[in-house]
């Protein structure tokens, strides 16, 4: 019988949900899949910093979408150095990133190390001869500027190369055994543009603040015909030699740099790895006490109602009330499931998209018994009735879930593009919860009824069925 | 059958603009109190370890001094929470208000929440929420148009299902302004999603009605179309108490009560804002309906006490 085979069906199903959400669940590793199960917590429950950054470029300026890619991955690499888990680095529209930090210790550091911090330095080579430079380039160093408070940690190398030569020595340096002495960061630098000498060769000029202008005037005098390097990231990029004292805060780089390699260059000493400049348009911070006292609360919360829900649906549908009750609980696992499954990250609204869905799925099932009970009043048998009550409130169940399926989308669609997280997760929680709302509707309260009304016969179905 | 609800259908247009005017009239007056999420600005709420916040005219006056702000508010909770909501002070991180407040009021503070939201993120925050909430109701439209093809005058389903939605949408924008002066409450982020959420549900609602119309259509075909609409209306009734009424409200009163305070007004909000979506598809959606079937604006004018519900 076809329904035996729908049983089976929804046993494997619960079986599969039950292991879902099994608490410490260690995941889904075999055959190349590595795949952890977790109950993933957004910022308003465990509290943490969500970030919007803007491309920070005049109005008008159009940013390429390699650019936006390269600052994604620039700020990724920052954020995995802060060691966060489940941290999200995601686009918001063309010109914004929006990252999320859950669980961060020290909003404020978090924060200066992603977006704003160029990891720009000016280092003191001065121990290092000129033929030894070259080794030097593309290679990562540890310094004594403390970025970010990570120490002399080493960032992931930046996506540029180097701009200068190229390592054709198999002498092994160990730079990261030094501790090299930082002289100024990017922050000093005001500006800087690419110029054309008087034979055609491009050159990097920079402009530095005051307080730049004294730090390089001291080194330059004290160093002049050493070289200096540009320390990217922790990567030094360049190591020019200095010519001259510079003691008006305006100097430039030369080097045999090609038009592409000087613009780089600039770039990067303008924003640091940034393959364009980013500033924060929206800074939020939540503390982790008003997200625990929240989620305890509104777990709490939903437990009553679930209590009172089950109760009522009992109480007034009877043998079907039970039936549907078994439904939505099967409803909960495979949905709390697919959340832990995806992961769907889940926040305070997203609790109650997932509660209102259950409403949705405990509607649906209303739909198909208030149209038996109609059927039975009109003198139809038990089976001709299911079968009719399921028929007509069909139509009704596919519109409705269809139209806030509609609205869910809508509501994705604006949540992605406005970097709003949190309306994102709410559409998101509420689309795969009608979803499973309809498929446990039209699958498991029908396949269950029919079979309890097979077996236990019911003679007295009216009594059964609570008319 | 005997239930006869259409028959009645301008008290209850009466009921709903007994609601909505006065809403609208604090609405005019008051405006609708936007919180950062649109407006743009600073808001910080930080505990005081000794539980006494200082007066908030100290805190204005620091905010004022030290960071330069402009349209500081204060206001503290009694669980002893200092909330201060500000113009956008740009490039001051939360970190280094904190400690200024620590050392002019000498307590420790422990941060609950920060948002720090630019004026070009505020903007197009609100504008796009308005852009979402006009999208979502022409797709709606089109979906009912075509859900409904087979009706005689199947735009007039949307259309209707869209006019009920704006009746609920305006009560929610009324309970945002009452609560706005009476609880303090913010129309942010938060209370735009519950909006959303309740035009979807709103929707679902009218359309399981309207369903019942259209099935009704085709059996009882010598039905005047008022008796047919009242006829369906009375089906679904039961359906419509027990799924909003009994489930759906149960679990968002539980919440409204047990929830905590970040769900409270989430709660609250979705609680009315449902209750309302299932009103109005009975004696809003479906009424309109008949309204519109038997043309009866053309005699509004000529009833004069009726004048009002034009």
């Amino acid at each position: 019988m076809k329904q035996y085979r729908t049983l089976i069906l929804i046993f494997i199903i619960v079986v599969i949900s039950i292991f879902l959400v099994w608490p410490n669940n260690p995941g889904i590793h075999f055959a190349g899949i590595n795949h952890d199960i977790k109950t993933a917590l957004g910022l308003d429950l465990v509290g943490g910093v969500q970030v919007l950054l803007e491309a920070d470029v005049p109005e008008g300026t159009e940013i390429t979408a390699q650019d936006m890619t390269g600052a994604i991955n620039v700020v990724e690499n920052r954020v995995n150095a802060l060691g966060v888990s489940e941290a999200v680095v995601q686009k918001a529209g063309d010109r914004r990133i929006v990252v999320e930090l859950p669980g961060v210790e020290d909003p404020d550091k978090a924060v200066q190390t992603i977006g704003t911090t160029a990891l720009l330095e000016f280092v003191d080579f001065s121990s290092v001869s000129q033929t030894e430079v070259p080794q030097y380039v593309g290679q990562k160093i540890a310094t004594d500027y403390l970025a970010g408070g990570e120490g002399t940690s080493p960032l992931p190398t930046p996506t540029t190369s180097q701009v200068t030569g190229t390592i054709t020595s198999t002498t092994v340096i160990s730079p990261e055994l030094k501790t090299w002495n930082t002289i100024m960061i990017g922050d000093d630098i005001e500006n800087v543009a690419v110029q054309v000498g008087n034979v055609g060769e491009y050159m990097v000029a920079f402009q530095l603040t005051p307080e730049g202008t004294k730090k390089f005037a001291d080194f330059t005098s004290a160093n002049v015909g050493k070289p200096l390097a540009i320390v990217l990231d922790k990567t030094v990029i360049s190591a020019p030699v200095i010519n001259e004292a510079i003691t008006q805060g305006q100097g430039v780089i030369t080097g045999n740099f090609t038009s592409d390699e000087a613009n780089r260059l600039a770039i990067q000493l303008r924003s640091g790895s940034l393959p364009v400049p980013l500033r924060e348009v929206l800074t939020r911070k939540i503390g982790p006490t008003l997200g625990q006292d929240s989620l305890q609360k509104s777990l709490v919360a939903g437990l009553i109602g679930a209590t009172l829900v089950i109760m009522f649906m009992l109480l007034y549908y009877r043998l079907p009330g039970a039936v549907a009750d078994i439904a939505v609980i099967i409803y909960a696992l495979i949905t709390f499931g697919l959340y832990r499954f995806i992961p769907v990250t889940l926040t305070l609204p997203g609790i109650a998209g997932f509660l209102l869905s259950t409403g949705s799925a405990l509607d649906a099932n209303i739909l198909m018994f208030e149209r038996t009970r109609e059927e039975l009043r009109n003198g139809r048998s038990l089976r001709q009735a299911i079968d009719q009550g399921w028929q007509r409130a069909w139509p009704s169940i596919r519109d409705s879930n269809v139209a806030t399926l509609i609205t869910c989308a809508i509501l994705w669609f604006f949540g992605s593009i406005s970097g709003t997280t949190i309306i994102k997760g709410f559409s998101l929680t509420l689309a795969i919860g009608v979803t499973v709302s309809v498929f446990t509707a039209i699958v498991i309260t029908r396949t269950l009824l029919s079979l309890v009304v097979t077996y236990l016969k019911p003679t007295d179905y009216r009594k059964w069925f609570g008319i | 059958m005997k239930i006869n609800i259409i028959g009645k259908r301008y008290i209850f247009f009466i009921f709903s603009l007994i609601i909505i005017v006065p809403g609208l009239i604090l609405l005019a007056i008051n405006g609708l109190p936007l919180s950062i999420d649109f407006t743009s600005g600073s808001y910080l709420e930080v505990k005081f370890e000794s539980g006494n916040p200082p007066p908030p005219a100290e805190v204005i006056r620091l905010y004022q001094d030290t960071f330069n702000a402009k349209d500081v508010q204060v206001k503290t909770t009694e669980d002893g929470s200092l909330i201060v909501r500000s113009a956008f002070l740009r490039g001051l991180s939360e970190g280094s208000i904190i400690t200024a407040l620590e050392q002019r009021f000498n307590d420790k503070i422990t941060l609950v929440r920060s948002d720090a939201i630019d004026p070009v993120i505020g903007k197009e925050v609100a504008y796009r929420a308005l852009a979402a909430v006009g999208i979502a109701a022409v797709m709606v439209i089109l979906y009912i148009f075509f859900a409904f093809r087979g009706l005689s005058h199947a735009f007039r389903y949307g259309i209707c299902a869209i006019i009920a939605m704006l009746h609920d949408v305006l009560i929610l924008v009324s309970l945002g302004v009452i609560g706005g002066i009476l609880f303090n409450w913010q129309v942010d982020a938060l209370f735009l999603t519950a909006v959303l959420t309740v035009i979807g549900f709103s929707v679902q609602d009218k359309i399981v009605v309207f369903d019942r119309i259209r099935e009704n259509s085709q059996v009882y075909r010598r039905l005047s179309f008022e008796t047919l609409v009242n006829h369906s209306i009375v089906q679904t009734l039961q359906r419509s108490i027990n799924t909003q009424l009994m489930t759906v409200e149960f679990m968002l009163l539980a919440l409204a009560l047990f929830g905590g305070i970040a769900l409270r007004e989430f709660a609250v909000i979705l609680l009315v804002g449902l209750l309302s979506g299932t009103y109005s598809s009975i004696f809003i959606a479906a009424s309109s309906l008949v309204v519109w079937e038997n043309h009866e604006w053309k005699t509004w004018f000529h009833r004069g006490s009726k004048e009002a519900v034009a």
